[in-house]
Parts: structure tokens; C-alpha cells; sequence
């Protein structure tokens, strides 16, 4: 099972080859509520890191996540269309958004692994 | 943060026990769709006499499948309706930066004279001086309020008139070749300023707040530059406290060359007591639903007049009144402008909301200057005599100071309780009253903004500040099922906010039609 | 004064209670110099007030005293006693946005109510909880249509109200987005649109400015061809109980006014904007949206949804700053549609364009006028030898308000001087008719 990377905007990056998933973490849909749509990117857009790469809407509030890295998107979740709610029961297996070629997985390093993420998360809590 | 879109888990549901599921005087009401019928109607017309239409291939062949009501089927239906909502003559109405003051009746009736209701915005000119007579008196009244030079009447509402009054100085800005790219907005800012901003092209910047609440001119300072167009700042601001440093980022503003946009949202607060113009502003929009009670109608219609500084008085949009040697001339086109002067466009057909300003007109006429100076400083007088009464239990995030029209308090008094705002504002709802604004501003957490306005007697305000007190000390001691389960006596409870969303059903369908959409779901 | 409950007694006491000594200790914020009292005349009884605008509006020519034949955009119908009644009720009339569902199911099932008619009346799959009026709306649809094709250039059919067309260019120029806005051809021939790849959508208004109606049908499939889409532009909405709705013809968003159900004429405003369009673009529609769904006890109640678009939350990246739009209106448009039903709307549409149809007819036969519409609804457009703007303010004086003069709203084009579009709606006679030919006849001689 490949390593989990976390960035401080609370999405994750799965890397599997050089394809990385990516979606938002639990503790952020904890903070966003229910999810009732995702508004994600066309398949092949070029993102760079730290880029707009989705927005996520709860009832009352709208959120952007951010891309982890640079890359070219190659897959979405099509199933969050009808089941937005995959994202607050699986936001890190089920609940992924996207699917992108990364360019550099270097840029990996710089994100932090599942501890630092805990530890992170405790001190903003 | 709110997250509760979905009814509370708690508490058992309220049977109801009788056959028609009606409770005495709340009656459950169907749709229009549910009770009428495509070929029942309660208007009695002429049949045409024979003629040939001239429609070409364009006459309508499908049905429409509009539902009709007989004239007692149709009042009873909306009758029952409107029993379900609570306004501002039902109770006290305490939702900060609406102002949501007593709606006068004999505005109603001045609005309804033929003279007003009945006339056409493109009959000649010359069979409505009368109109033109109000649009002028109007525009002088709000002139002389607000200190300024200009007035713009057309916007048709707030929000509208926000854009108005960035358009103009977009153009100002453009007039001088000195197209800019920035706008900048405190954190506190309504969501329609950074919208209005957005719209027309501007990246926004957002300047923090001070912990007391209000700008520092120091940081309008560091963010102002060549690259700026405009600050947009409401005043007092949207924490209810007014911002005293105002002169300071007047000129921090204007030095950088840039424009100063007020919001006029909170005017009720100094209206008839102090002038905009006279604290350095260009461009403010007024809400006529707002200071000058023309009612809110369950979300509109609204009025927006813009009033101009000189400096931007040359940009106001068309249409507009001129004075000029042989008296007033209405300028609809930007050919008919005067010299010097260089409209930015039209935002909206005809001339503006004239119901509204007939309105506004009889509310101002009847309070005259002085009644305005009295209305604005019995508005800050309730709001800080609330204020007194609840902040030894609820807390303020600026401390124990004086408010303006609205005080703004936040949630950390409720910290343990489980309790949130939310659950608050509907306990609230089961004592008879409509909840204060919650969650706005965004600068405190779980904010509870209340304007009492000065509509309310000192009975009604000593009733609200017990009923609250009452609720603190509930909240404090734990009283949960109060809070999670409220509203309990509304003629609805909580919504599933988060069904309504994923699942969105927006209209009514035939159950006939039923197709397969994808996330619509018609068993309602 | 009358709206202001505090007496100097509560006003001392409240004051002492606060901890302050003079009310101007709670404006000390404010600077000293900037406290001023306003010059302004004081206060007025109800009865003052009265006498005071009723002088003013006696000034002016009200529509119902005079054979009245003036449209483009707003027009004069009959609106049901009860209407005015229904929303004069309080909790209509002073009610707030329904922010509380709870407590607001009466305005939310009646915008559900509203947002199902506006579907159906226009053909389309969904429709808003109303916009300011039809020329914003019409703006709003643009900038809407460029969200969705993600192009920035808008095609104007000639015939769009000359109001609608600026409205939408005033907009688009500072949002720096490109207008192709066609020359108007008063005659009706069928326009040439040229569309593009930058081309995000062919506004057309129909019936049009001068009262003829294009085969929005043709318009559709050569905008989606191209990949652009179609906005209709319906400132009649009586018509669509006659006519095919532009969602038949394959329109991807209708702006109309709603304004001719339920609303006087109130010189221009307030009026009631319409605004409907495909499901599958319900998330780029501007304005609030009313949804269904349940409570705790699973009864059906209404909410506002989908708010994620809004200001309110989504601020600069929002798909509008639309906040109060037109609720009191978009009511009485509701009641007075529920009133009518699909029979009554029918019959209704049937007496306009019956009237109208008399009416050309009667102004046909005046030597020297000719009528440019083969087809119209309740509107069409005349040529009169010489100014036609000097001719309406003849026809005022012989009680006559005739129409508009084209060059009213197209001052700059003087080809256009001659012509003024007149309406007939049920609340004109064919008294009123003969009167208007007879008077013409008379100004013309």
C-alpha cells in the first residue's frame, strides 16, 4: 500500500507509480459538514502545485481544494456525483476526487507523512 | 461553523393527532399544482369575437399545465400561507444589518395612487411631471442625508447599486487613463462587496481588522497603491461599531489616488445625524428596504440609489434629472448628456424602482429631518440598551463598548454547553421571536448580530432581553432538548438542509412526467 | 412621532441604564465636527404626507384615464382585486428573506409555486426565484452563458429592446467582454447571425422590440451548430399563452419580464425578473433557488437551496451578487397566473392579440400610416408621414397615448424617426380603438 502524503490545506496524495490520487481528509470533511456536491476539473486540464483543483460545497459553506502537486489530470470521481456523501464516509479511500499524472513526485518530499498530518491537525483543533 | 444541515437526532417527532393533520389555526396547506385544475379559473374574461390570428406557425400547441383556482380557492390558499410566515408585524424582527423597522401603511396607499402605479415609464415626458417632481425631491432628500454632489436612482437594489457605484469609478478611473486592478475590502465585508468587485473584473484584497473590530488606517496604508481603484468600506461596519479612524482612511485612500465605495447598508445608524459625504466618501449606495422602510416582501423588491461625490458626479449612469436654465431635463441616453459630463452606461431598463421611491418619499416626508436625527439615535439607543442587558451572560468579542444600531456578539459563551448559535437562533424561533442574523460577520465565530431598530418600545426590548436571558441561562446549565430539538412550535422543524441539496427538487412535476433525472427524487 | 415608540421618560431611563449621560455619548465614535442635523423640512401628519404626493401625483396622466395603447416592455393589464389584497398581508408584505424556513414556509412554497409556473410558461426544465427585472435578468444570462462555454463574446439580435440591449453592453463593457449587438431592421425580415467559436450565446428577443416574431427554432439550431447557446428574451410574457415557448424551440435560457401578471405599471418599477433554464445548468443559474425536501418529522417543506452559488458564500467567485431580488412581485405574478390558470392565461392572450389585431387594422385604414407587422402578439409598429414623436405628443393632447416613438429609445438613428410601436391589451376598448384612428386621422391632416 503506497504512502499517504498530507498537505496543510488537508488533502492527500496517494502515489501508485506515477499516477497520485488525490482527495480532502477526514478531518476536513469533518469541518465542512455534509458534502452535497464536488465540482471537479476536466480530464487532461494541467495543474500546478498549490493550483485550484476542485471545490467542494457542504450546504452552507463552499471550499477549494488545492492541488498537492504539479500534474495532468487523468481520472475524476464520477461516482461523487450522485453520492456526494461518499466523501464524509470515505473521504481518504472511496471519497477520492481526482487522479492526476504527476510531473515531478519530488514535490512529494515537501508534503507531510500520516504523523506529521496528526500532529498537525491536533495543533490547529 | 455550521454544520448542521440536517435535523437534530434527538427527541421523539411531534405526532400529529388529528385527521387533517392540521393544528387549529395552522392548516397544512397543498400545492397550487395539488388543489387546482388546468381548466378552472378565477378570472372572468371576454371570448373574442371571431377574428383571423396572425400569429404565423407560432400559435402553442402543447398544453401549458398551469394549474387554475376560483377566487375562494385562491385566497384561502394564500391566506393559509401566509400564516406560516413570522414578519416584522408579527414581532420583533432583530436581524442585524436589515433593519427590519416598522413598515408605515400610508407608504402602501401613496404607492397606489393612479397617479404613481398607473403612469408608464415611456409616456411622453410631458404627461408626467409629477414623476419627475418626485425623482427630483427624492434625489434631494438623499442628497442632502448623505452630503453628496450626485445621485444615481435606477439600481434596483443593493447589491445593484454596489455594482453602480464601481462602475462609475471604474469609468472615473478609465477618464483618466488609470485603469486599476485591485479592490480592496475589510475582512468583515458583506458577501455582495468582494461579488460586485469580482464581477467587474477586480482582484480583491481583504484588509484585517484591528481587535477592536474596526480598519486601521495603518493597514489601508500598506495595502493602498497605484494599483488600487477603490476601497470598499460600510460604516458603521458590520461588527455595529463605527469606524473612527474614517477620516484617516479617507485620505490614505485618496492620496493613493483611489476611490472610497461606502456601503450603505447600516445607515439607520446615522441617518439624519451625520453625512457620508462629510467623512470623505465617493460613492454610497443606499437601501431603501433597508433605512427608509419600504418593506422587505419576503426577499424583495429592493431599491439602490447611488450618491456620488463631485468627483464621480460626471460618471452617473443614464437615466438621470439635470438641472438646468428652463428647469428640470431627464438625460435617458448618453447623446443628451450635459457638457462635462460622461455617463458610464444604463444598468437597467426604464427608470428605476418608482414604487419604492414613493415610498421612501412618504417615510421621509412624514419624519422629516428631525424625525430622522430621532429615528437614528433611538436605534443606537435600543441596540446598546440590549447590548446592557445581555453582556454580563453573552458574550462580546470587543468588549463592554459602545455599539451603534446593532451589537454583535459571539459564541465563545457557549463553549461546553453543546450548544451551537444555530441551536440558539431556534430556540428563539419557539419563543415568538425571528432569530437575530447568525454566522455573519465571518470576522468572530458563531457571531449573533441583533438590530433591534428603533421601531421597538422599551416593553418590547425589556421582553426580548429577558426571553434571551432565559435562554443563556438554560444554554449554561445544559438544557440541551431545548435548544437541539427547537423549533418545536414552528409549523415546520428543522429541514434536511443536506437532502435538499444533493437531492434538489425545484419544481413540481406531473407524477406522469416522472423521468429518470439523475439526483431529482419527486416523493415529496 | 407617530413610528417612534420611545418616550423621553423610556429614553432617560434606557440611557441611565446603559451608563451614559447624553445619547451622544453613544455616537463618540463619530467625529465631533461631522454631527449636524440635515436641512430638511420637519415632519408631516398622515394627512400632510397625503396632501403632498397626491398633489404630485395628480400631476400626472394616469394610463387608466385615457385610451392607452403604450408597451415596450411594460404593458397594462388588468390585475385581479384580490392580488393587491393577498400581498398587503403582513407576513407577505413585512417578512424577510426566508433565511428561517421555519418560519417562512408561506414565501418558500409560494417561490416553489413561482419557480414551477416560470418553468412551464417558458418551456424550460428549471427556473429561478426571480431577478430584479428582465433586463438584468437578460445581463445575467449573458454573463451566465459565458460561464458555460467558457467564451466571452455575445451575439444581440437587432430587435432587442433598445433598454435590454444597453443594460447587457453596460455590463459586459466592464466585465471586458465583447458585444456584436446587430442594427435593428424595424421591418421583421429574418435576421443573419454570425456565429462563431467565440460565440457563447445569440440573445433574441420574441416577440421582438418592434413586434415581430423570429423563428427562435432556426436561431437555436444555428447557435448550437456552433456550440453557442440561445437566450430568448420574452418582455410579454402574456404571449406565452399563445405563443410556442421558447423552450420547445430549443432555448437554453429565457430572461423575461414578468411584470404584465400582477405588477402596475408604476413608471418602470418594481418589476419581477424571469429567468429559466436547462436542469443540466441549474449550478451556473444565478439567484436564490426554492427546493423541497422534508423536516424531522418527515413532513414536505420547502427551503432555499443550492446557496453555494451565492454571494453569501462563495463571495468573489460567486454567479452573481444578486441578493434581494423581487419576492413581493414574483408573488403577485404567482397569484395572479394561479388565478388565471392555463384557461384564463389562454383567454387572455386570445383578447390581446384580438385587440391588437383590431387595432392595426383601424390604423391601417388612416391615409398615411403604414403597419410594418405581418405577425405580432399584442404589438406591432407604424410609420406615420413625418415624426412620429411629434405625432404621440398630438395624440396626448386629444387624449390619445398612442405608443412609444422609436427614437425615444434610439435617438440616434434617424432613419428610425417615423416609427413608434403601439400595444393593445384586454384593457382596451374598441371604443378606445376607434378613438385612436379617429385621432390620428385628426393629427395627421
Amino acid at each position: 500500500m503506497a504512502d499517504v502524503k498530507y498537505t496543510r490545506d488537508h488533502e492527500w496524495i496517494r502515489l501508485d507509480g506515477d499516477v497520485g490520487v488525490v482527495g480532502i481528509t477526514t478531518y476536513a470533511q469533518s469541518q465542512l459538514g455534509d458534502v452535497v456536491y464536488v465540482e471537479l476539473p476536466a480530464i487532461g486540464r494541467r495543474l500546478e502545485k498549490g493550483e485550484e483543483a476542485a471545490v467542494v460545497e457542504s450546504v452552507k459553506a463552499a471550499s477549494e481544494v488545492y492541488s498537492p502537486v504539479g500534474g495532468e489530470v487523468v481520472a475524476v470521481n464520477d461516482a461523487l456525483e450522485a453520492a456526494p456523501a461518499l466523501v464524509n464516509e470515505d473521504a481518504e479511500g472511496k471519497g477520492w476526487f481526482l487522479k492526476l499524472k504527476v510531473a515531478d513526485p519530488k514535490q512529494l518530499d515537501a508534503l507531510m507523512n500520516a504523523e506529521e498530518y496528526q500532529r498537525y491537525v491536533e495543533t490547529i483543533a | 461553523m455550521n454544520r448542521q444541515a440536517r435535523p437534530a437526532e434527538f427527541g421523539a417527532p411531534i405526532p400529529a393527532d388529528t385527521f387533517t393533520g392540521n393544528r387549529a389555526l395552522d392548516i397544512e396547506e397543498a400545492l397550487i399544482f395539488e388543489v387546482g385544475r388546468p381548466e378552472v379559473t378565477g378570472v372572468d374574461l371576454d371570448t373574442p369575437a371571431g377574428f383571423s390570428p396572425r400569429l404565423g406557425s407560432l400559435e402553442r400547441k402543447s398544453a401549458i399545465g398551469l394549474p387554475g383556482l376560483s377566487e375562494p380557492e385562491a385566497v384561502r390558499h394564500y391566506v393559509r400561507l401566509s400564516r406560516k410566515n413570522y414578519g416584522i408585524d408579527t414581532g420583533m424582527f432583530p436581524l442585524g444589518s436589515c433593519t427590519m423597522k416598522h413598515n408605515p401603511r400610508l407608504n402602501e396607499r401613496m404607492a397606489r395612487l393612479p397617479g404613481f402605479a398607473d403612469i408608464h415609464p415611456l409616456q411622453p415626458l410631458s404627461t408626467v411631471p409629477g414623476a419627475l417632481a418626485l425623482l427630483a425631491e427624492l434625489g434631494r432628500w438623499l442628497r442632502e442625508l448623505t452630503g453628496t454632489a450626485a445621485v444615481a436612482l435606477s439600481p434596483k437594489a443593493g447589491a445593484h447599486g454596489e455594482l453602480c457605484g464601481l462602475m462609475a469609478i471604474k469609468a472615473a478611473l478609465a477618464a483618466r487613463s488609470d485603469a486599476r486592478s485591485i479592490v480592496l475590502v475589510p475582512e468583515s465585508a458583506h458577501g455582495t462587496n468582494p461579488a460586485s468587485a469580482a464581477l467587474l473584473g477586480y482582484r480583491v484584497e481583504t484588509v484585517p481588522a484591528r481587535s477592536d473590530g474596526t480598519v486601521d488606517p495603518v493597514e489601508v496604508e500598506k495595502h493602498v497603491s497605484a494599483e488600487v481603484a477603490a476601497l470598499m468600506l460600510t460604516n458603521p461596519n458590520t461588527c455595529g461599531l463605527f469606524e473612527r479612524d474614517v477620516h484617516a482612511i479617507a485620505a490614505a485612500v485618496h492620496r493613493a489616488g483611489a476611490f472610497f465605495y461606502a456601503d450603505g447598508a447600516n445607515f439607520n445608524a446615522i441617518a439624519g445625524k451625520a453625512r457620508p459625504g462629510d467623512l470623505g466618501i465617493d460613492a454610497m449606495h443606499l437601501n431603501l428596504h433597508k433605512t427608509f422602510s419600504t418593506p422587505h416582501g419576503g426577499g424583495g423588491p429592493g431599491s439602490g440609489p447611488v450618491v456620488f461625490s463631485a468627483a464621480l458626479a460626471p460618471f452617473v449612469p443614464v437615466p438621470y434629472l439635470v438641472s438646468e436654465a428652463g428647469g428640470l431635463r431627464y438625460v435617458e441616453h448618453a447623446s443628451q448628456a450635459e457638457p462635462g459630463a460622461g455617463p458610464f452606461g444604463r444598468l437597467t431598463a426604464f427608470h428605476g424602482q418608482m414604487g419604492m421611491f414613493v415610498r421612501a418619499m412618504s417615510y421621509m416626508l412624514a419624519h422629516g429631518g428631525d424625525g430622522m436625527r430621532q429615528a437614528s439615535e433611538d436605534a443606537v439607543l435600543n441596540a446598546n440598551y440590549v447590548r446592557a442587558g445581555l453582556q454580563d451572560l453573552i458574550s462580546l468579542p470587543f468588549g463592554e463598548r459602545p455599539c451603534m444600531h446593532e451589537v454583535l456578539f459571539d459564541d465563545r459563551w457557549l463553549e461546553g454547553c453543546g450548544i451551537t448559535t444555530l441551536d440558539f437562533a431556534k430556540a428563539m424561533i419557539d419563543e415568538g421571536y425571528h432569530p437575530m442574523t447568525v454566522y455573519f460577520p465571518l470576522v468572530v465565530h458563531g457571531a449573533m448580530l441583533i438590530e433591534p431598530t428603533e421601531s421597538e418600545s422599551k416593553a418590547s426590548l425589556d421582553l426580548f432581553i429577558a426571553t434571551l436571558r432565559d435562554l443563556a441561562m438554560a444554554a449554561k446549565r445544559g438544557d440541551r432538548a431545548r435548544f437541539v430539538n427547537a423549533p418545536r412550535h414552528a409549523p415546520r422543524r428543522r429541514l434536511d438542509e443536506t437532502r435538499a441539496a444533493r437531492q434538489p427538487v425545484l419544481r413540481w412535476v406531473q407524477k406522469s412526467e416522472v423521468r429518470s433525472r439523475k439526483s431529482e427524487s419527486t416523493d415529496l | 412621532m407617530r413610528y417612534l415608540p420611545l418616550t423621553s421618560e423610556d429614553r432617560t431611563e434606557m440611557l441611565s441604564r446603559i451608563g451614559v449621560r447624553h445619547i451622544d455619548d453613544l455616537f463618540a465614535d463619530v467625529p465631533a465636527a461631522t454631527l449636524r442635523s440635515p436641512e430638511l423640512p420637519p415632519g408631516k401628519s398622515e394627512l400632510e404626507v397625503e396632501r403632498t404626493l397626491a398633489q404630485m401625483a395628480a400631476r400626472n396622466v394616469p394610463a387608466g384615464s385615457v385610451a392607452f395603447f403604450v408597451g415596450c416592455g411594460a404593458y397594462r393589464h388588468h390585475v385581479p382585486a384580490s392580488v393587491d389584497h393577498l400581498i398587503q398581508r403582513s407576513e407577505f408584505l413585512t417578512s424577510y428573506t426566508p433565511y428561517q424556513p421555519e418560519i417562512a414556509q408561506g414565501t418558500l412554497q409560494a417561490l416553489f409555486e413561482f419557480q414551477t409556473q416560470v418553468a412551464m410558461l417558458t418551456g424550460m426544465e428549471v427556473a429561478n426565484a426571480s431577478m430584479y427585472d428582465g433586463s438584468t435578468a437578460a445581463a445575467e444570462a449573458v454573463l451566465m452563458a459565458h460561464r458555460i462555454t467558457k467564451r466571452r463574446k455575445a451575439v444581440l439580435a437587432g430587435n432587442l429592446h433598445p433598454h435590454y440591449r444597453a443594460a447587457v453592453e453596460t455590463v459586459s463593457a466592464m466585465a471586458a467582454d465583447a458585444i456584436v449587438a446587430l442594427p435593428p431592421h424595424p421591418d421583421g425580415a429574418a435576421e443573419r447571425f454570425q456565429i462563431d467559436a467565440e460565440t457563447s450565446c445569440v440573445v433574441v428577443q420574441f416577440p421582438d422590440f418592434y413586434g415581430h416574431l423570429p423563428d427562435l427554432r432556426a436561431i437555436a439550431e444555428q447557435a448550437h451548430a456552433a456550440g453557442a447557446l440561445l437566450v430568448a428574451v420574452v418582455t410579454e410574457i402574456v404571449s406565452l399563452g399563445l405563443l410556442v415557448s421558447p423552450g420547445e424551440c430549443g432555448a437554453d435560457i429565457v430572461a423575461a419580464e414578468g411584470q404584465s401578471l400582477g405588477n402596475p405599471l408604476s413608471f418602470g418599477g418594481p418589476y419581477v425578473g424571469l429567468f429559466a433554464t436547462r436542469q443540466k445548468f441549474v449550478r451556473q443559474m444565478p439567484g436564490r433557488l426554492a427546493g423541497g425536501t422534508v423536516d424531522a418529522d418527515g413532513r414536505r417543506a420547502f427551503v432555499l437551496t443550492l446557496s453555494a452559488r451565492e454571494q453569501h458564500i462563495r463571495r468573489e467567485k460567486a454567479t452573481s451578487n444578486i441578493c434581494t431580488s423581487a419576492g413581493l412581485c414574483a408573488l403577485a405574478f404567482s397569484i395572479h397566473l394561479s388565478l388565471l390558470g392555463e384557461a384564463g392565461l389562454k383567454r387572455l392572450a386570445h383578447l390581446n392579440h384580438a385587440r391588437a389585431v383590431e387595432l392595426a387594422d383601424k390604423l391601417a385604414a388612416v391615409p398615411g400610416i403604414a403597419v410594418l407587422n405581418g405577425h405580432f402578439f399584442n404589438e406591432f409598429t407604424i410609420r406615420v408621414p413625418g415624426n412620429a414623436a411629434g405625432t404621440v405628443e398630438a395624440l396626448a393632447k386629444r387624449g390619445v397615448l398612442g405608443g412609444v416613438p422609436v427614437s425615444r429609445l434610439e435617438p440616434q438613428r434617424p432613419e428610425l424617426t417615423e416609427l413608434m410601436v403601439v400595444a393593445a391589451t384586454e384593457t382596451s376598448t374598441a371604443a378606445d380603438c376607434s378613438a385612436y384612428a379617429a385621432a390620428l386621422q385628426e393629427v395627421l391632416r
